[in-house]
């Protein structure tokens, strides 16, 4: 592989003081119309629920919240293994970060894993997306958000192949930031999906 | 270049840390805020109540995870203030979704 001089690379911490938009530009455009995509997600929701109450209150009470907490604390500590990865990354610890990031993605397939064993229960117990409203809602949102843990896993292993490059040029660094932001997404929604769906009565 | 137990300090006992156990704090509450539902400790408070708080927790911690871990804190104003009107917007509107 050509290894092309690379641009010096700012080692040092971000000064508080001077303001930055993480990763390329283009990739907010992105991130915040996937989080207004779940936005409207969630107001249907309501919606629909405020008009078929008791059916979303008895359906509720057959989902583990057990199991929706376990995966908001993965994904929490996630999201932290991702942004100490940049830290590291921005000294120069290129070994720490890949190490890094394999903990934030090990949380993802954790994530995952339990997303099927709980589908699992479901399904064997005769309940899918046509039983009621409810669980069309239930299996579909978190169905999608389970499609991007996925990508957002593809996107970690991207950014853990790469710091063997052991380079942190500002492209890298675009990359890197880019990647990290998408995975907090993942995160965040996560964090309404479950209250809202396992919690709120 | 940092040594290692001075870097595993560094990242250890960093600001993001912090935040991330604010995070597992907040989720605590709302489990715990949750459980009011059927085994109330509190006195008086209202199934709406507990659902709203519910919500606006939810929205606390999504704005830290924006700040905080997303760096937003750090971007310009203008990005900054989308997101911040974003998550009060999106909090206000699914809260009077749920009253209605």
């Amino acid at each position: 592989m050509i290894k092309s001089e690379p641009i010096p690379a700012n080692t040092q911490p971000r000064q508080q003081a001077e303001k930055y938009i993480p990763g390329e530009a283009g990739v907010w455009i992105f991130i915040f119309g996937d989080m207004m995509v779940f936005s409207i997600f969630f107001i249907v929701f309501l919606q629909h629920r405020s008009q078929d109450l008791p059916t979303y209150l008895t359906s509720q009470l057959t989902l583990n919240p057990h199991f929706g907490a376990a995966n908001t604390i993965l994904l929490l500590t996630s999201s932290l293994f991702a942004v100490l990865g940049l830290k590291s990354l921005r000294l120069n610890a290129f070994v720490v970060a890949r190490r890094l990031f394999s903990l934030a993605a090990l949380c993802g397939v954790s994530f995952g894993i339990l997303k099927i064993i709980e589908y699992s229960q479901k399904i064997l117990s005769g309940i899918n997306l046509t039983t009621n409203e409810f669980f069309m809602f239930y299996f579909m949102y978190t169905g999608i958000h389970f499609m991007h843990v996925l990508i957002g896993l593809s996107v970690l292993a991207f950014m853990i192949h790469k710091t063997r490059s052991h380079t942190y040029t500002d492209n890298d660094r675009i990359a890197y930031e880019s990647g990290a932001a998408f995975w907090h997404m993942v995160d965040l929604l996560w964090i309404v999906l479950f209250p809202l769906l396992y919690l709120v009565k | 270049m940092a040594t290692d137990s001075s870097l595993r300090s560094t990242l250890i006992l960093s600001r993001e840390t912090a935040t991330w156990l604010a995070l597992v704090l907040l989720t605590a509450a709302s489990w715990l805020l949750a459980e009011e539902y059927t085994a109330p400790h509190l006195q008086n408070v209202s199934v709406q109540t507990i659902s709203s708080g519910l919500i606006i927790l939810a929205f606390i911690k999504i704005r830290m995870v924006i700040l905080s871990f997303m760096e937003i804190k750090h971007a310009p104003l203008s990005l900054r203030i989308l997101f911040e009107l974003w998550v009060v917007g999106i909090c206000a509107t699914l809260l009077v979704m749920y009253y209605h």
